[in-house]
């Protein structure tokens, strides 16, 4: 073919260098915007699904269990004074503590064994037996022959020499070094308990038992401590195991082998009466140890049978006595050795005949670790005050290990189960993460949480679901295309309103005005419907005339003084139905005639302004599903005859139905992770009551109370991370269906 | 019209079986829904735009039977009727006569410092001789809330420059009132200048003292610190010290001529109280004011909320930090939020191969949008915050430590955060403009030999720009109303300063800030005095609402712009 216009037009030439090196250019930036792109959107795309596997990663440890690694093993030191009756370590873990079966007290270094000091047994007697008041006291009682009794402490001085740290550990005598008197028999077991206001030391021989109380009383002129001395013999039992007194010095409890348990009334001491006995171990095995755990509340009892079993006084309905109750055990395959019990948590750690090591923690019931650490004979264990450290005596040798243990304390069952707190008279279902007093044992169920958080988001659907949708039927269906222009907007409107001042509208304008108007709110919920129904037949009973003033589909603006009408006359009647129906004071009737507790910022509330909240969710959604409903359908279902209510129940709704349903879901999430609204209009109790006229507590508003103040890195820091990824996931899986069936929604009606 | 007919003897069953009552309810359900919405935005607009007018303030006695009967000078706040029986219940000792009903009032007595609390609930049957006296003044004041009273004599040094017995507009009594508000204007002048002495030029030193500080740290840290530099910071310090010293002696100055006036003021209770006149914010006599001086008066008081600081433990003044906060945050938000969210749609929806993989991406980041705010709050705090705040400090600013300067909340923080709970609606709406395009217009243009990068640029992203503009909106709002998320990530209830001022560098990102959203939930719920703080609290509200509805309507208009822009490319 010929260029007929070639010798017009001059020659362009598109490979000059100058194009080239354009062309060179262009093509070089569009890769680099291509990759910029695909760089930059990936990285969006996963910073926002960072949140997920982040929020994972703060929770993990949680479930992760401990460890622990050997840290350093040398034969017994001062290993001519004895094996050990009790190990201890000071608060760095560097100085080791142990008491010789002879009675001497040898301080050793925790990292090579060498022995720092000994002191020895300044008596001429031989230690017959040994008690420790507790590990966080370093109360020690040695008991004698002649039936007297030495009480020593054990204490670390910290001094800064030459900039290092140095511990020094000593010996003081607390009740002097001269011996006390306790009784008149060689003393074969002893139990000592030691508080501001007093001392008692029990003891047991061969044949007979004996008591003895040490009374402080402060002198108030000369700021003296005046001691006085009572003794008193209790009943014998033979073959005892063990000899504990209770934390408040009201109770001594004895043991035998076989398990058999006494405990004797101390409250009236010169009338010291049994009180109370039963079996605490199990058929067939011998009691290994019974001891406190930290907070002097449950006692725990170990047995041959690799049983330990967790014991507190819990208050008898009939007789209104404390007595000891069995709570939970757990269970190891071995004849256990020793217990250990942690000196900041409920924590504790079973040492059995073979040498393995279970740490545990008491209120969850959880094992984090189980892992056999000796080979040979092993005897005791013991924890280091920080729980940290591990300290162990077999035949062998010391052996002290590094423990990392972060959260025992939290465990599927205690997170969502039932659990049975000390002092408390039952299980419960109980979140209360801080407390004033340093005792506290944090509480974390979720279940409380969960609990309010379904209720509120329940309240609010039974509130939302019915308006949204039934004003979505209407504005699709049967409304006026012109006054849908305008309606749909003003409603869509409240989307975009903060929830913050929703919140602050419901907790100090709307709190306050249903409590003073409960009666008109309950008649309104009666009186609306009814009052529409009625002006609906008068009306179909007007004169046609006038009823064409009002074109089909503009109902809406005919209603709207009719129910201004009559939620203002519900409201004058109030006090009205008040004085005739309620005694004139319907919150007094709630709570005294009913005995239902009556919050002021209560479900009611918050079912109101969250519903509020959620209508303009549900309702446009819903809107958009019946809306897209082809017409086709309609138009045949109406020219078969049936009635316009007919074409929607039979017809439309059925078909739009997965879209409602996706709408409902929808404005479900929103409820559930709600924030503000529910921060503000209830008392943010965590209660488990379904009583509308209570508050809650949802997952939501309290991260937004405690996520704040939560040390970084602690138990209830991770555990408010679960409760948000389990917000998160809760969310993310209901939108998910919502969002499916409504992509299929869209393909069916696409097909039609 | 036999059908007509007919219809009017419809019988209730068959009206019933007609399905015209469901249609009805459905109709009530909207009517319903509407009135909520409007009645809510009214009540806030009553009573938010009603805080500011200078309500009468009444005078009468109140006699409760049984108890001595006093005198009240008083607002009126609101109005109830309640029964007695609900009263005998709250403690009220009334007698039996009959009234089932009765009508109580909220009155704001003011006077706190004087009578303990300064609202009170009274039963309007036993208010009586109820008067209006044009002398009776209102005062607000820097602490203590209003003040009520009858004024009595104005002092300087002590000396009664003016006084009056009058309780009736006499000229002597209008004569001390002109003298007081002479005063008044004299004493807030002097006022000015203190606070532009102590915010402005103090707290300019206080700055370049930190910053000395933090230098002088840093060279300690760096082993870098001479004698010969710590000389020379040394030297700039004292200059900062000297200059310190002469503002502090002017200030003395200023403090002293400010407290040279007093006044005495006659209470309701009978008892006369001196109060200097520097205590004193406004003073005003409503029951003597006009319509047009009450106007004046209640403009006057919507520009003093828009622009002053916030008074006593924020129930009084004015929320300009706040609006400047979240405004501020907002913008920062923004201009994060647009480029991330349009890239990551571009890529999603131009670059990356379509496949299960972007299905799925889709949806999740679809279901993010409905993720609730407060986690990513959570999120915000745990990582933002604690990990990478604190790797920051470590990095950057070890000078500053222990005290964390990203370690911690701050509008960065805030804004980031709420980018990312806001990046979703940005990535779904602009990528639903993209999908709008049609094919051929792409083509057209590669066609014509333009790469993809440039198609994009000149041809594809203009044209998905309204809907670009719309995501952004919806982003905005959302973000401008959010309030959960920040509490974990950077809002206080009070903040010294402004993010933004005169000092290097200027922007201060790791600066915690106000937010007029949780300025209503921290005056509304953690305020000692809610009765006081309550209008302040509607007023604020509808200024929340104020500002998103201005946001979201000159994003709508920017939009509208856009779509008329290239209309004549849509097809």
């Amino acid at each position: 073919m010929t260029k007929p216009t070639d010798h017009q037009m001059p020659e362009l030439d598109f490979n000059t260098p100058a194009l080239k090196r354009h062309r060179k250019l262009r093509a070089l930036k569009d890769k680099v915007a291509g990759m910029g792109i695909a760089i930059g959107g990936s990285s969006v795309i996963l910073a926002v699904l960072l949140i997920c596997f982040y929020l994972l990663y703060e929770v993990a440890p949680l479930f992760s269990g401990a460890s622990i690694d050997p840290k350093a093993s040398y034969s017994l030191p001062a290993q001519s004074e004895g094996e050990s009756l009790y190990l201890t370590t000071e608060e760095q873990s560097e100085i080791g503590m142990r008491v010789a079966s002879n009675g001497s007290i040898v301080f050793f270094s925790i990292a090579d064994g060498s022995v720092i000091e000994t002191v020895e047994n300044a008596r001429a007697q031989a230690v017959t037996s040994f008690a420790v008041e507790s590990d966080t006291s370093r109360l020690l009682a040695f008991g004698y022959a002649d039936g007297k009794v030495v009480i020593k402490k054990h204490g670390y001085r910290i001094s800064y020499p030459d900039g290092t740290r140095l511990i020094t550990p000593f010996v003081e005598y607390p009740y002097g070094e001269e011996a006390i008197d306790v009784a008149n028999f060689s003393i074969e077991k002893l139990a000592v308990r030691d508080s501001e206001d007093g001392l008692t030391i029990a003891a047991s021989g061969a044949t007979q038992s004996a008591i003895l109380q040490v009374t402080k009383d402060v002198n108030f002129i000369t700021e003296e401590v005046e001691l006085t001395e009572q003794r008193e013999a209790i009943p014998f039992i033979a073959d005892i195991k063990s000899l504990l007194i209770s934390g408040n010095q009201r109770s001594l409890y004895v043991a035998t082998h076989s398990g058999e348990f006494s405990e004797f009334d101390l409250r009236d001491f010169d009338n010291i009466s049994l009180k109370d006995s039963a079996s605490l171990v199990a058929e067939n095995a011998e009691l290994v140890s019974m001891s406190y755990l930290v907070g002097q509340t449950s006692v725990m009892v170990a047995d041959s049978s690799g049983r330990v079993s967790q014991w507190f006084n819990v208050r008898d309905d009939e007789t209104n006595e404390e007595k000891l109750h069995f709570i939970r055990d757990v269970q190891q395959p071995n004849a256990l050795v020793d217990v250990a019990m942690e000196q900041r948590r409920k924590g504790f750690a079973t040492l059995d005949d073979n040498g393995v090591v279970a740490i545990y923690n008491a209120t969850s019931t959880r094992k984090v670790i189980d892992e056999q650490l000796s080979d040979e004979t092993a005897r005791l264990i013991s924890f280091s005050p920080r729980a940290n450290g591990l300290l162990l005596e077999d035949s062998k040798g010391m052996h002290f290990y590094y423990v990392d243990n972060e959260h025992p304390e939290v465990s599927w069952s205690s997170l969502w189960g039932q659990v049975w707190y000390e002092s408390y008279p039952e299980p419960t279902y109980t979140w209360q993460s801080s407390a004033a007093n340093n005792d506290f044992e944090p509480k974390y169920s979720l279940m409380p949480l969960a609990f309010g958080t379904l209720k509120a988001a329940f309240y609010a659907m039974l509130m939302a679901v019915p308006l949204a949708i039934c004003g979505a039927i209407y504005t699709a269906y049967f409304m006026a295309p012109a006054l849908r222009r305008k309606i749909k907007p003003v409603i869509e409107l409240m989307e975009a309103l903060p929830t913050v001042i929703l919140g602050f509208l419901a907790g100090l304008f709307f709190a306050p005005f249903l409590e003073e108007n409960l009666a008109a709110t309950f008649s309104i919920l009666v009186v609306l419907p009814v009052g529409i129904l009625l002006f609906a037949y008068l009306w179909s009973r007007l004169p046609t005339k006038l009823r064409w003033l009002v074109p089909e589909g503009w109902q809406p603006l005919v209603l709207i003084p009719v129910i201004i009408f009559l939620a203002w006359f519900c409201l004058a009647m109030s006090p009205v139905i008040e004085l005739n129906f309620f005694g004139g004071n319907i919150r007094g009737w709630i709570t005294h005639d009913l005995g239902i507790t009556f919050d002021q910022r209560n479900a009611l509330v918050v079912g109101f302004a969250m519903g509020f909240a959620v209508i303009p969710t549900i309702f446009s959604i819903t809107e958009d599903a019946i809306f897209s409903v082809p017409k086709a359908l309609t138009q045949g279902s109406l020219a078969l005859g049936a009635t316009y209510w007919q074409t929607m129940t039979r017809v439309v709704l059925p078909t739009a139905s997965p879209g409602i349903f996706s709408a409902v879901m929808i404005g479900m999430g929103r409820a559930v992770g709600e924030t503000m609204i529910v921060l503000m209009a209830t008392g943010n109790t965590p209660i488990m009551d379904f009583n509308i006229f209570e508050g809650m507590r949802t997952l939501a508003a309290n991260l937004a109370v405690e996520v704040p103040e939560s040390e970084v890195g602690s138990s209830h820091y991770r555990i408010l991370f679960l409760a948000a990824f389990v917000l998160f996931i809760f969310t993310f899986i209901v939108n998910t269906i919502a969002e499916t069936v409504r992509q299929h929604l869209r393909k069916k009606y696409g097909s039609l | 019209m036999s059908s007509e007919i007919k219809m009017e003897k419809k019988s209730v069953s068959e009206w019933f079986k007609s399905g015209d009552p469901w249609v009805w309810l459905n109709a009530g359900a909207v009517a319903i829904s509407v009135i909520m919405v409007v009645g809510l935005l009214l009540l806030i607009a009553v009573r938010g735009l009603g805080h500011f007018w200078p309500a009468d303030v009444m005078q009468a006695t109140y006699s409760l039977p049984g108890e001595k009967p006093y005198t009240v000078a008083a607002e009126r706040v609101e109005s109830v009727d309640v029964t007695s029986a609900q009263l005998r219940e709250a403690g009220v000792n009334l007698p039996d006569d009959g009234d089932a009903i009765l009508q109580r009032t909220l009155l704001k007595m003011g006077n706190r410092d004087v009578y303990g609390a300064d609202f009170g609930w009274v039963l309007d049957k036993y208010l009586s001789d109820i008067q209006t006296p044009e002398m009776l003044f209102a005062a607000e004041r820097h602490e203590w809330g209003n003040l009520y009273g009858y004024l009595m004599s104005v002092k300087e040094d002590g000396q009664v420059v003016s006084e009056t017995t009058d309780l009736t507009p006499t000229d002597s009594a209008l004569a001390t009132w002109a003298a007081f508000e002479a005063s008044i204007e004299r004493a807030s002048q002097i006022h000015d200048e203190i606070k532009d002495i102590e915010k402005g030029d103090i707290g300019k030193i206080n700055h370049a003292l930190e910053r000395i500080r933090l230098k002088q740290r840093r060279l300690e840290l760096s082993g870098d610190l001479t004698p010969a530099a710590e000389a020379d910071l040394a030297a700039e310090r004292s200059q900062y010290d000297e200059e310190y010293k002469g503002l502090q002696s002017t200030l003395a100055a200023l403090y002293q001529q400010i407290n040279r006036d007093s006044f005495t003021v006659q209470v309701m209770d009978g008892t006369v109280h001196d109060i200097q006149v520097s205590k004193i914010v406004h003073a005003f006599r409503p029951n003597a004011m006009g319509v047009f001086a009450k106007l004046g008066f209640y403009f006057n008081k919507v520009w003093e909320f828009l622009t002053d600081d916030p008074r006593e433990a924020n129930t009084e003044g004015g929320v300009f930090p706040a609006i400047f906060g979240t405004v501020m945050m907002v913008l920062l938000m923004t201009v994060l939020v647009t480029p991330f969210g349009v890239v990551a749609a571009v890529y999603l929806r131009e670059y990356a191969k379509q496949g299960v993989i972007t299905r799925v991406i889709r949806i999740a980041v679809n279901n993010l949008a409905g993720v609730p705010s407060i986690v990513y709050g959570v999120f915000g705090l745990g990582f933002f915050i604690y990990f990478l705040g604190s790797g920051i400090d470590e990095a950057f600013f070890p000078e500053a430590l222990p005290s964390p300067t990203f370690g911690t909340g701050g509008l960065m923080w805030a804004s980031i955060t709420l980018a990312l709970l806001t990046v979703p609606v940005v990535i779904v709406a602009t990528e639903e403009g993209l999908s709008r395009i049609p094919r051929n217009v792409r083509e057209g243009s590669l066609a014509l030999g333009a790469t993809k990068a440039e198609t994009l640029w000149r041809v594809v992203l203009p044209m998905a720009s309204p809907a670009i503009m719309t995501g952004v909106i919806l982003a905005v709002a959302r973000a401008a109303g959010e309030v959960a998320p920040l509490m974990l990530v950077g809002v206080v209830k009070l903040a010294p300063t402004l993010p933004l001022d005169g000092n290097y560098p200027f922007i201060h990102l790791d600066q915690k800030f106000m937010h007029l959203g949780f300025h209503i939930y921290d005056v509304g719920f953690q305020s000692p005095n809610v009765e006081a703080a309550r209008p302040l609290v509607y007023a604020t509200a509808l200024l929340l609402v104020m500002v998103i509805a201005l946001l979201n309507f000159s994003a709508v208009t920017i939009r509208n712009h856009l779509r008329e822009k290239y209309k004549s490319l849509e097809m």
